[in-house]
């Protein structure tokens, strides 16, 4: 088709501005991509949350403690799958700039409860017999070169003292969407040292985690627990593992916004740049299209051309701008790993870009198309020369 | 030689005025002539005085104020816009000062282009093009584009493209205009060629008088005013 031929070879005619304009667009659609992605790094703990589990904490704060007695009482309530519990444990490994979360758990009942923390069983059986021992996430392990039977020392912040560990697994996640980043230790460890230490703070958890049998139980299972412990020393607040997650996020969430915000700012740039790009293309071409409406093509084909041209140039730098937000994020989630364990470029990205490429090569064309149409031929053709 | 041939070009009481800022400026007042059939009509006058606008008009890419137009019987001033732009595709064929070349498409491409609108398949266009190249003896530039050209060469090309289609005139708005004296005679011997031996009516703005020369008629505008008589080429 000639104006597929024409608008293609004009697209790359004068190489320096069209590859400029490329490159602003792939930089545009990088950046675009990027951002999309920290926005999903952001709230994957609440996308990886399952439906089917619940936390139990203090009504008060997460900060206050609830009795380990309430493990048994918990059990009982219908709907309860498996209980687990832990406390968040807040140590630091050698420099605080380290920072990976750690908890201690019940062990057994927490890996079952968790399935997406894959486990060997020889691994599974040497960490439930070790009381010292402790398990890493993948890419923790891979971080500090830790292998199994490695000592790893912990210096607490909430529960003083220095605390010795043995490495004795390395879970991978079920899929991508599973932080990898994270360390569990036995609840008991903790528990009986405090005994000594601080008898006091002993025989207490931060949270329980409860499996229900099923999803459509969760609310009620909730209501029943929290009823359960009206009244008592320490009420308790149950939420699902969402909404629990997502109560972190809330605080972040005028982040979040802001950088949803300077994503799209990125695009409405890009599209200001091309659309620049696109004036001056049609401006140097009116006589070319002037030509062309003088042989009888009329302004359904001029329109094609610039339009067509647009979408050349949009769609080039959008495919370069996606290929490599792959390398990008690769190498953004490592550096960043801490902030962000579980950072993947969404299909839904992608598919984000392809559309903003093809509003950008619309809108930049719109005016430089009315303006090729509606100019006359005499008018044109004067431009010449 | 004196035999009375037929009008293929009627013009009558033609009116044309630009707007500028509200303001009408006069450019062609009450022209009214014919051309005959076969005929190399050259145009000629000074700067400004509207032979550019007068061709424009009779080629069918603007409009007139007022005044009827008919070409092969047809009343191109009646024709809506689209009616038009197929009416030119098939009637006009066009040769500018500056070639008007596509600049990213090769010789035998830009040859072809006209030839789009038309239902010939792609073989039959490359034929019809290379034919018309042929015709222009650049069958040896076919795969050049237009900036790996002489001037001469590029209005060759575009003289090609304005015969492909085998149109009824030729309109030409001083074609040597940007040409060095020898590349200028090949082309106006081009032209002669055109109307002696295939008959096409040609029309010629020129300022020059040695293209002037090669046209069998003559008829002058000044201001916007044409002199009633055309003068047997007085050259
Ligand atoms: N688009 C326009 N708007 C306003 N005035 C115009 C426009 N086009 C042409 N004119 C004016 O109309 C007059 C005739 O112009 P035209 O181009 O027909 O002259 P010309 O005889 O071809 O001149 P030249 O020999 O310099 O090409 C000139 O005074 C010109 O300034
Ligand atoms: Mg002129």
């Amino acid at each position: 088709m000639l104006q597929l031929k024409i608008l293609f070879r004009n697209a790359f005619h004068n190489k320096l501005r069209s590859g400029l304009t490329i490159l602003g667009i792939t930089v545009a659609v990088l950046a675009f991509g990027l951002l999309r992605t920290v926005i999903g790094a952001w709230y994957s703990g609440v996308e990886a949350a399952s439906a089917s589990r619940l936390v139990t904490r203090n009504a008060i704060s997460i900060i206050f403690p609830l009795p380990i007695a309430y493990n048994e009482k918990i059990r009982q309530i219908e709907g309860v799958k498996l209980v687990s519990y832990g406390n968040w444990f807040g140590g630091i490994y050698i420099d605080e700039k380290n920072f990976f979360p750690n908890f201690c758990v019940e062990p057994r009942t927490y890996m079952a409860i968790y399935p997406e923390f894959v486990l060997s069983p020889p691994e599974k059986k040497a960490f439930f017999a070790d009381r010292k021992g402790f398990v890493a996430g993948r890419k923790l392990a891979a971080r500090f070169g830790w292998k199994i039977g490695d000592q790893v020392t912990l210096k607490g912040t909430i529960f003083p003292g220095n605390w010795d560990f043995v490495l004795r697994g390395v879970y991978r996640g079920r899929d991508q969407t599973v932080d990898e980043t994270q360390f569990f230790f036995h609840w008991d460890y903790l528990n009986e040292t405090m005994k000594k230490v601080s008898p006091r703070r002993a025989d207490q958890v931060g949270f329980y985690m409860i499996a229900v049998a099923r999803p459509d139980l969760a609310p009620d299972v909730a209501l029943s627990v929290d009823r359960a412990f009206k009244n008592s020393l320490a009420e308790t607040l149950t939420e699902t593992e969402k909404a629990f997650n997502q109560g972190f996020i809330a605080m972040s969430g005028a982040i979040v916004t802001a950088i949803q915000m300077v994503s799209f700012v990125v695009i409405l740039i890009i599209m200001a740049v091309v659309a620049n790009t696109m004036a001056m293309t049609t401006r140097e071409r009116i006589g070319d299209y002037a030509i062309m409406k003088t042989l009888g093509f009329g302004g359904g084909s001029i329109a094609v051309m610039i339009f067509g041209e647009s979408l050349v140039i949009s769609l080039t730098g959008c495919l370069i701008g996606m290929i490599l937000t792959f390398p990008a994020a690769r190498a953004f989630g490592q550096t960043l790993s801490t902030y962000f364990p579980v950072f993947i470029v969404s299909a839904e990205t992608l598919w984000l870009d392809l559309l903003a490429a093809l509003l950008i090569a619309f809108f930049a064309a719109i005016i430089p198309a009315r303006h090729a149409i509606r100019v006359g031929i005499a008018e044109g053709l004067r431009r010449i020369g | 030689m004196a035999e009375p041939k037929r009008s293929i070009v009627e013009i009558r009481d033609i009116f044309k005025s630009y707007h500028r800022e509200n303001l009408a400026v006069p450019v062609l007042h009450d022209i009214t002539f014919d051309i005959a059939e076969g005929e190399f009509l050259a145009l000629m006058g000074p700067s400004g005085s509207g032979k550019t606008t007068l061709l424009n008009l009779l080629a069918g890419i603007d409009k007139a104020d007022s005044g009827t137009i008919r070409v092969s019987g047809v009343d191109i001033t009646a024709l809506s816009e689209t009616e038009l732009a197929h009416w030119r595709a098939n009637n006009v064929g066009f040769i500018f000062q500056f070639y008007n070349l596509i600049p990213v498409l090769k010789a035998v491409e830009n040859v072809e282009l006209p030839l789009h609108l038309t239902a010939l398949s792609r073989r039959e266009r490359r034929e019809h093009a290379e034919m018309a190249l042929r015709m222009v003896s650049l069958e040896h530039r076919m795969d050049h584009y237009p900036k790996e050209m002489s001037g001469g060469e590029q209005q060759r090309v575009a003289i090609a493209r304005a015969i492909v289609t085998d149109p009824t005139i030729l309109v030409a708005d001083e074609p040597t205009g940007d040409l060095d004296r020898v590349s200028a005679e090949e082309i106006l011997t081009m032209m002669e060629r055109l109307n002696g031996e295939m008959g096409k009516t040609i029309v010629m703005v020129t300022h020059d008088p040695r293209a002037a020369k090669r046209a069998k008629v003559v008829r002058l505008l000044d201001k916007g005013y044409m002199n009633d008589a055309p003068a047997q080429n007085p050259l």
